[in-house]
C-alpha cells in the first residue's frame, strides 16, 4: 500500500500544477475581460484582402 | 405624389434618426446630419464598410461637427492623460461611452487599417474602454482623439477619469484567494474521507500522513487566504467594535489550533477540512458582494461636468491650460456649448448662457458686458471673452465641494443589521464557550478544553456572514434589471431605512424640457408679432416659451405695460389692447385644470385662444403621491415657485415645497432634516444637488442616460424607472426582512452545533457536515426568497 505515497505526490503535484497556470493566466490578465472576445470571434475577417501588397 | 415622397420616414444610415431633409445622399444612402455623412464617407474611403453591415444603425448622431481637440496639445494634459509613454510607443485608454455593439468593436479594432500609426487597438466591451498602443513619432494624441472622432466614437476626457485610474490599482487578489482555499478544501476533503470511513489500525501511519498533509494544506488558507479574517477583526478590536470578523477570526484560529494539536499529539483528525471550506466559503460570499458596475461612476464631481482644458488668451494668442492651472486675471475664451470653468466677468461678445445643469433652469440667459457669470453655464451662440474672478474651486457652484460633506468620510451611516446582531453574537458566544469550560475543567481540563474550542468551532457564524452577502447581490441584479444602479451592497439597507424623501424638480420629477408648448386657435403674422412683442419684456419663463415658440421676430414699440403677478401682462401696442395671462385675467373667471396651464390671449376684447403647457412630469408620479402616507416627502427647487399649483397634486401640504433653493440650501435643508432624527434620502440630477445628495442618508441621482454626467452619489435610477420607486422601497424591506430570517435559520444550525459542541464530543465529521449543509441551506434559501419577493414586487 505504500504506492499511496506515491500517487498523493503525483496528484498534488499535478493539482499544483494546475494552481500555479491559474496564477500565471490571472496575473497576466486573461480573465480581465470575459466578455469581449465572445463577440470579437462572431466578427469574420477581412473578405477581400487590401488591393495593395 | 412627389410630395407624399419626401414625407416618409427615413432612418439616417449611420444614426438610425430620422432624416428630416434630403440633403446628405451619398450612394443612394439618407443621412439625417453632414455629420453622420462624413462619418460614412471616411468610413467608406478606408474600405470599413463592413462596419454597417454587422447591425443597422451602428453610428451616433453627429449633430455637432466642431473638433476640440487642441487642448491635447498641451504636454501637460498629454502626461496625465497617458498610461505610458517611451520614444516610440504611448499606450492610451480611453472611455468611449458610445461603444454598443459588435460594429462598434469591428470598427475600433480596425483602426490600423485607416492609420498605420497605430499599431494596436483593443476594446473592453462591458467597460467601454479603449486600450490603443501607437507611434508617437507619427501620430500624435491629438490626431489619435481626432480619427476617433472622425469614425464617430468621441472619447470621454475628464481629469477625474485619471484620478479613478490611479485609485483603481490597489485591487485585492480575491479571485487567487478564492483559488487558493477551493483547491486546499478539495484537496483536503479527498484526505480526510479515510479518516470518516475508518481505517484500520494497521494503517495508523497512513492517517498521520493525512494529518500532515491536512496541516500542510491548512497553512496557505489560514495565512494567506483567511489573512484578511484576522487583520479586520484585529483592527476592530482596536476600534472596540465586536464586528462579525472577530468571531470568525476567532473560529478560524481555534480551528487551526486544535487541528495542528490533535494531529501533532495523535489525538485525533482535527477539522481541517471544516476550517478550509469555512475561508473557502466565506471568500465566496464576500466575492459575490463585490458587484461593479464598470460603465457607472458613483464618484463624479464638477471635475468631470467641467472641461478639462480651457483655452486663455494671452497677448491675443489663444491657448489651451489645464483647468488646474486656471488663475483670477486670466482672459478666457469660451465658445458655442462650451462650459464657463470658474466665476468670471463678461468682456467681449453676446453671452447667452444655458444654466440647465447648474439651476434645472431650461431657457438660456442673457447677460450683459461687464456682468459676473456663474462657473457651470454653458455658452449658447458666438464666442466671448470672459476674465476669471474667482479660482474654480471657489466659485459659486463649485465651493459647494468645499463643504464638510464632501470631505468627511459618511459616518452618518446607520449600523447595519449584521452589524448590530454580530454584536451581541460575539458576547453570547465568549459566555457560552468560558461557561462551558469553566463546567468541565474542575472534573476534566481536557474535556474542558475540547468544549471550548468546539463551542467556537461549531457556532462561527459562516452562515451569518454569508446570509447578507448573498440576498443583498441578489437584490442588487434585480435592481440592476431594474433600471436602478446600487453603488453597493450596503445602500440596499439604507433603501430600507429611509423614512424621508426629498425630490429635486427640474431633471428628477420632470423629464428634459419641464413643458411642452402648444397653441390652440390660429394668428396672424400680425397677432403673433404683437404677441411676441408684449411677451419679450417679461421676465416670467412662460413668457419666454411663448418668445421662443414664436421665433425672433422684430420689437415693437410699446406704449402701456404692466405686468400683474401671479396674473398676466397688460399692454398697449399701436393702439391695440392686449391681455396675455391666465383665465381669472382675461376670461374674467377662474378655470381649474390642474393638468396644464394655459396662457389665454386678447387682443381688443376678443379671445384670440391659448397656449398650452403640457407639464412633462416622469411617468408615475401618482406612485409618489401615494408614498406620502408611509413616508414624508419634499420638493426642493432651484426654480421660482410657478409651478406649485400643479405640483401640489403630488404634495399635498404647502409647507413639503420649497422653491428657489440654491445649492447650499438644500444641502442644509437635508441637514436640518436629519438632526430632527430623519433618515433622508435625496434625489436630484443636476450639480446643483450634489451637495443634498452627498449630505443625505441616501442619495440617488436620476438620469436619462446613465452614461452621461450624474453627480456624485450612493445609487444611480434611469429615469424610465421612476415609477418603480414605490416598488423598490418595498422590495428592499424586503430583503431586510429575508436577512433576518436567514439569521434564524443559521441560529438554528448553531444552536444545534452547540447541543454537541458543550459536552465536548463534537466529531470532526459533525462539524464537516454542518458547515457546508448550513451554507447551502442559506445560500438557496436567500437566492430563491429574494426572488420571490422581486416577483411580488413585479420586480422579476
Amino acid at each position: 500500500m505504500s504506492i499511496i505515497y506515491f500517487l498523493i505526490g503525483c496528484s498534488v503535484l499535478l493539482a499544483l500544477l494546475f494552481l500555479a497556470a491559474f496564477f500565471w493566466a490571472q496575473r497576466s490578465g486573461q480573465n480581465d475581460d470575459l466578455y469581449t472576445p465572445s463577440m470579437r470571434i462572431l466578427l469574420d475577417d477581412e473578405e477581400d484582402p487590401p488591393a495593395e501588397k | 405624389m412627389t410630395e407624399s415622397k419626401t414625407m416618409e420616414k427615413v432612418a439616417c444610415y449611420h444614426c438610425g434618426d430620422d432624416c428630416l431633409t434630403t440633403a446628405y445622399v451619398v450612394e443612394e444612402k439618407s443621412f439625417c446630419c453632414n455629420g453622420c455623412k462624413t462619418v460614412f464617407e471616411i468610413l467608406s474611403a478606408s474600405k470599413m464598410a463592413n462596419y454597417y453591415s454587422y447591425n443597422d444603425h451602428p453610428g451616433a448622431t453627429r449633430a455637432r461637427t466642431d473638433k476640440r481637440f487642441d487642448y491635447l496639445s498641451s504636454a501637460d494634459i498629454v502626461n496625465e492623460l497617458v498610461d505610458y509613454t517611451d520614444a516610440q510607443i504611448t499606450i492610451v485608454t480611453f472611455f468611449i461611452p458610445h461603444i454598443h455593439c459588435s460594429s462598434c468593436l469591428w470598427l475600433l479594432e480596425q483602426l490600423n487599417s485607416i492609420n498605420p500609426a497605430i499599431h494596436y487597438s483593443r476594446v473592453d466591451f462591458l467597460k467601454k474602454q479603449l486600450n490603443i498602443r501607437f507611434d508617437q513619432q507619427r501620430i500624435s494624441l491629438q490626431q489619435v482623439v481626432e480619427l476617433l472622432y472622425d469614425v464617430g466614437y468621441e472619447p470621454l476626457i475628464s481629469l477625474q477619469d485619471i484620478i479613478k485610474k490611479q485609485n483603481g490599482l490597489n485591487k485585492d487578489n480575491l479571485v487567487q484567494k478564492i483559488a487558493v482555499a477551493g483547491f486546499c478544501f478539495g484537496n483536503v476533503m479527498l484526505l480526510s474521507f479515510p479518516e470518516y470511513f475508518g481505517i484500520a489500525e494497521y494503517e495508523s501511519t497512513f492517517k498521520h500522513f493525512f494529518g500532515w498533509l491536512n496541516i500542510l494544506f491548512c497553512l496557505p488558507v489560514v495565512f494567506y487566504s483567511g489573512q484578511g479574517y484576522f487583520v479586520a477583526a484585529w483592527q476592530n478590536l482596536r476600534k472596540k467594535i465586536f464586528g462579525i470578523d472577530f468571531p470568525l477570526a476567532l473560529g478560524i484560529g481555534v480551528l487551526f489550533i486544535r487541528t495542528c494539536v490533535e494531529v501533532i499529539t495523535y489525538t485525533g483528525a482535527g477539522f481541517a477540512d471544516t476550517l478550509c471550506g469555512l475561508v473557502f466559503f466565506l471568500l465566496v460570499g464576500r466575492f459575490v458582494q463585490q458587484k461593479t458596475y464598470h460603465h457607472i461612476s458613483f464618484e463624479r464631481d464638477y471635475r468631470s461636468f467641467f472641461p478639462v482644458a480651457i483655452h486663455i488668451l494671452e497677448d491675443g494668442i489663444d491657448k489651451p491650460v489645464p483647468l488646474s492651472q486656471l488663475k483670477t486675471g486670466h482672459r478666457v475664451l469660451i465658445r458655442h456649448n462650451e462650459i464657463i470653468p470658474a466665476d468670471a466677468i463678461l468682456l467681449k461678445g453676446e453671452a447667452l448662457i444655458d444654466f440647465s445643469f447648474v439651476t434645472g433652469e431650461s431657457i438660456p440667459v442673457k447677460k450683459t458686458l461687464g456682468e459676473v457669470i456663474y462657473a457651470g453655464g454653458r455658452q449658447t451662440g458666438e464666442a466671448i471673452e470672459l476674465e476669471v474672478v474667482k479660482p474654480v474651486y471657489q466659485s459659486y457652484l463649485t465651493q459647494l465641494w468645499n463643504n464638510e460633506a464632501f470631505t468627511r468620510q459618511k459616518d452618518n451611516r446607520m449600523q447595519t443589521f449584521n452589524e448590530k446582531v454580530s454584536r451581541y453574537f460575539t458576547i453570547v458566544l465568549l459566555t457560552i464557550a468560558f461557561g462551558s469550560l469553566l463546567f468541565w475543567l474542575p472534573t476534566d481540563v481536557r474535556r474542558g478544553f475540547a468544549a471550548f474550542t468546539a463551542v467556537l468551532i461549531v457556532a462561527c457564524p459562516c452562515a451569518l456572514a454569508l446570509s447578507t452577502p448573498f440576498t443583498m447581490s441578489a437584490a442588487l441584479s434585480v435592481f440592476d434589471r431594474n433600471l436602478f444602479y446600487l453603488k453597493n451592497v450596503a445602500v440596499v439597507e439604507q433603501l430600507a431605512a429611509i423614512d424621508t424623501i426629498v425630490f429635486d424638480k427640474t431633471g428628477t420629477i420632470t423629464t428634459g424640457n419641464s413643458k411642452e408648448i402648444k397653441i390652440d386657435g390660429l394668428l396672424s403674422t400680425k397677432e403673433q408679432l404683437l404677441i411676441y412683442s408684449t411677451c419679450i419684456n417679461s421676465t416670467h419663463p412662460l413668457s419666454r416659451m411663448i418668445c421662443q415658440y414664436l421665433g425672433t421676430q422684430q420689437r415693437l414699440e410699446i406704449t402701456r405695460y404692466a405686468e400683474i403677478p401671479n396674473l398676466g401682462i397688460l399692454a398697449t401696442i399701436d393702439g391695440h389692447r392686449i391681455r396675455i395671462g391666465s383665465s381669472k385675467l382675461v376670461l374674467g373667471y377662474k378655470e381649474i385644470d390642474d393638468q396644464v396651464s394655459k396662457v389665454y390671449l386678447m387682443m381688443d376684447e376678443e379671445v384670440l385662444g391659448f397656449f398650452e403647457f403640457t407639464h412633462r412630469y416622469r411617468e408615475g408620479m401618482e406612485n409618489i403621491a401615494k408614498l406620502d402616507v408611509s413616508y414624508q416627502t419634499y420638493l426642493l427647487s432651484g426654480d421660482q415657485d410657478h409651478e406649485r399649483m400643479e405640483l401640489s397634486r403630488f404634495f399635498k401640504r404647502d409647507t413639503t415645497m420649497h422653491f428657489n433653493q440654491s445649492p447650499q440650501q438644500k444641502l442644509d435643508f437635508v441637514q436640518a432634516l436629519q438632526q430632527d432624527g430623519r433618515q433622508v434620502m435625496m434625489m436630484g440630477d443636476g450639480l446643483n444637488d450634489a451637495g443634498a445628495l452627498k449630505q443625505s442618508n441616501l442619495g440617488i441621482a436620476v438620469t436619462d442616460d446613465v452614461n452621461n454626467f450624474s453627480p456624485g452619489s450612493d445609487a444611480i435610477m434611469d429615469g424610465r424607472s421612476f415609477h418603480k420607486l414605490p416598488a423598490f422601497l418595498r422590495f428592499s424591506k424586503d430583503t431586510i426582512n429575508i436577512i433576518r430570517f436567514s439569521f434564524l435559520i443559521s441560529l438554528t444550525y448553531n444552536f444545534i452545533g452547540l447541543s454537541y459542541a458543550v459536552t465536548g464530543k463534537l466529531s470532526p465529521l459533525t462539524a464537516a457536515i454542518l458547515m457546508p449543509l448550513s451554507t447551502v441551506t442559506i445560500i438557496s434559501f436567500t437566492s430563491l426568497a429574494t426572488h420571490f419577493a422581486a416577483r411580488k414586487r413585479k420586480l422579476a
